[in-house]
């Protein structure tokens, strides 16, 4: 039996599938999440000492600032798949992912900063993973300041799309600038893994509470897409027809 | 192909000798912003030579991000850019010509006038040949990447304010090596060789890129 | 020689303008495109310049499509829209000839200078384009039609702003280059005479789309 893929890259066709999904991708991302810090809150050992409880907010913090990385990414590859097969669908999938992504970039953010007060005292430190967080944000925004700044939405899509994969061709070299702003301690002062020596028990609960993550992102993409697949097609049939079945 | 490329260049030039208030607008809000800072921080000379690299370089950022929107602008508006994209020569050869003219008219002009900002903020003579150097360097780069931008935003409603935020971060490489270089020469020690390859990579990569990248906006942007 | 256009079906934002556009142009011929506002010409003329991609269909030059030889068939193709692609700051002349050079066709100063006087703009060479009047800047612009020699003219209102004289003129321009084996396109409500060759007329409002029209009650 062969699926057809293509099928479904049409707008038509996508929307009650992606109906159907919803629901299935909340169930994952409540039960994955949940489990995730519940292990993460309650069945991890205090690796500091008691008192220092406060530094389970990696788990929220960590599994964001993954997602507001991996959804930039998903947004350049739909508009990728976008520019190169000209589907309409996979620039809808990639102005959709946008929100998602800021919001995540924004939760990392601001779990970080919380963090920074507790044990550093300090709202905001000039620590290289904020202000990586900080970036990816601008770029979010630009992305979708570009995205509102058009009216015609072919121009927008594919503007934004050249946009995007600008900014992901860009981003490792404002890594490396942030990550090592003086070349000359580069060399030496390695950054060195922030998993060394962490219990698997705690690496476990962060990559399920990032899997959880993940299942919500598709959950809101899938839901926003459909808003948006809606206000594109308003004057097709399909959704005049939609519309009537459901009065 | 190079005759293409060196007619667009000197089509620009002159058009901007023709208008000359325009390069030099550019180049006093560079000075403008340049000498408003001492008046923000304080006089203290320690300070300023500290704070010399990063207030160039962001004073530069926002001098080039000035003249961008009207790259592309008056070609759009008269008609001239339709006629170039309907050209047999490749697109982006003609865009890296108006990119070497907007480096020419509104970079060249910072490099060369850095040596006010050196005075200004009391910086020795070394320094302000690493500023030049650096400053020689870098400008390229912020045409260049600036450029997609100004082609992204073509004829938008707030165009200038919108390349701002698109452009911007991109341009926090140059800003973070740039800067560094400068503050590397003031010490006894210091060695600014990783910079300057570093930026000449950065310089090589958007050379490569930027050139296309800007093209396909443009066909996007005129569609 | 010819310009093949099948099943041509063109959108513009939501709004569907024409769809299952066939026809064919060989030389000697002269096309009018016709059609209410908004039925789609200006969007027709763009993507038969190759600047606009269309939703459905192809248009084949030479029976090859466009979008895939865009540098061979744009070396055939002259186009001229509503904007006149001329700098106030440089003179006739320094316009025309970067224009004319732009369309990678070389020429000498004599050639350039020649056309400016046969199109009426003899004394007012070396003049900033800024001080003419309207109707001698669109001069400044079709002077390239009696330079080039690409076989494809597509003209977006070409009479806009000339006077009688010009009028005149440019039929005579138009009507040789058909006559003499060329073809054309070109949006206007004004006749152009021709001795030889054959003229169409294409009335786009005849393929406007009915489905996208929704009546809301």
């Amino acid at each position: 039996m062969s699926f057809n893929w293509f099928k479904y890259s049409a707008p038509m066709n996508f929307y009650p599938l992606a109906g159907k999904l919803v629901p299935i991708f909340w169930l994952l991302a409540l039960t994955l999440t949940g489990f995730g810090l519940y292990w993460g809150f309650f069945q991890t050992p205090d690796v500091l000492s008691e008192q220092k409880q406060y530094y389970r907010i990696i788990f929220v913090h960590v599994a964001a600032s993954w997602m507001g990385m991996w959804l930039y990414a998903m947004m350049v590859f739909w508009g990728l798949v976008g520019l190169v097969f000209n589907t309409k669908l996979s620039f809808m999938m990639a102005k959709a992912t946008s929100v998602t992504g800021a919001f995540m970039a924004t939760i990392a953010l601001v779990s970080g900063a919380v963090w920074g007060k507790v044990s550093w005292g300090t709202w905001w430190d000039w620590d290289p993973r904020l202000t990586m967080s900080l970036i990816l944000l601008f770029l979010y925004i630009g992305y979708m300041a570009l995205q509102s700044a058009i009216d015609d939405p072919r121009r927008a899509d594919k503007a934004s799309a050249v946009l995007a994969l600008v900014g992901l061709a860009i981003v490792p070299v404002i890594y490396y600038s942030v990550n090592c702003p003086n070349p000359n301690e580069c060399a030496s002062l390695h950054q060195e893994s922030s998993f060394k020596g962490v219990e698997s028990n705690i690496l476990l609960s962060m990559l399920v509470t990032a899997l959880g993550f993940w299942m919500y992102s598709f959950a809101v993409i899938l839901m926003r897409v459909r808003n948006v697949i809606l206000a594109r097609e308003i004057n097709t049939k399909w959704v005049s027809e939609l519309s009537d079945t459901n009065q | 192909m190079f005759k293409t490329f060196l007619m667009i260049l000197k089509r620009d030039l002159k058009l901007a000798l023709r208008r000359r208030s325009e390069i030099f607008t550019v180049l006093f809000f560079f000075i403008i912003v340049v000498s408003l800072f001492p008046l923000g921080v304080g006089y203290d000379e320690k300070t300023l030579q500290r704070i010399a690299p990063g207030v160039a370089w962001i004073a530069a950022l926002l001098a080039s991000m000035l003249a961008l929107e009207r790259l592309f602008l008056s070609d759009y508006a008269d008609g001239t850019l339709e006629q170039m994209l309907l050209t047999p020569q490749p697109l982006s050869i003609l865009v890296l010509a108006k990119m070497t003219a907007h480096w020419l008219l509104t970079g060249l002009p910072l490099v060369l006038v850095a040596p006010v900002v050196g005075i200004l903020y009391h910086l020795e003579a070394k320094t302000v040949g690493t500023m030049m150097f650096m400053l020689l360097l870098g400008t390229p780069i912020l045409s260049m990447i600036g450029a997609i931008g100004a082609a992204l935003t073509l004829g938008l409603r707030g165009g200038g304010v919108l390349i701002s935020l698109l452009i911007l971060p991109l341009y926090i490489p140059v800003l973070v090596y740039g800067s560094g270089a400068i503050s590397e020469s003031t010490l006894q020690s210091g060695n600014i060789e990783p910079h300057v390859l570093l930026l000449s990579a950065f310089l090589l990569l958007s050379l490569i890129f930027s050139p296309w990248a800007t093209a396909s906006a443009l066909k996007i942007s005129l569609e | 020689m010819s310009l093949t256009v099948a099943n041509l079906q063109c959108t513009r934002g939501d709004r569907q303008l024409f769809s299952g556009l066939n026809f064919q142009l060989k030389p000697k011929q002269l096309l009018f495109l016709e059609g209410q506002n908004g039925s789609g010409k200006t969007t027709l003329i763009r993507t038969l310049c190759g600047l606009f991609v269309a939703d459905e269909g192809d248009i084949l030059w030479q029976d090859q499509p466009i979008q895939e030889h865009l540098e061979a068939y744009r070396k055939e193709l002259f186009y001229l829209g509503h904007l006149n692609a001329i700098k106030g700051d440089l003179t006739a002349l320094e316009n025309l000839r970067f224009n004319h050079a732009m369309s990678g066709q070389n020429c000498r100063d004599d050639d350039l200078l020649n056309a400016l006087e046969r199109i009426g703009l003899y004394g007012y060479e070396d003049f900033p384009t800024r001080q003419l009047s309207q109707g001698q800047k669109r001069r400044v612009a079709l002077a390239r039609l009696l330079l080039n020699k690409s076989p494809l003219w597509i003209l977006d209102e070409p009479f806009v702003a000339l006077d009688v004289a010009a009028v005149e003129l440019l039929q005579s321009i138009i009507s040789k280059h058909v006559e003499a084996g060329g073809m054309a396109i070109l949006t206007t409500h004004q006749a152009v005479p021709l001795t030889q060759g054959e003229v169409q007329h294409l009335n786009l409002d005849q393929y406007a789309s009915q489905a996208g029209t929704l009546s809301y009650v």
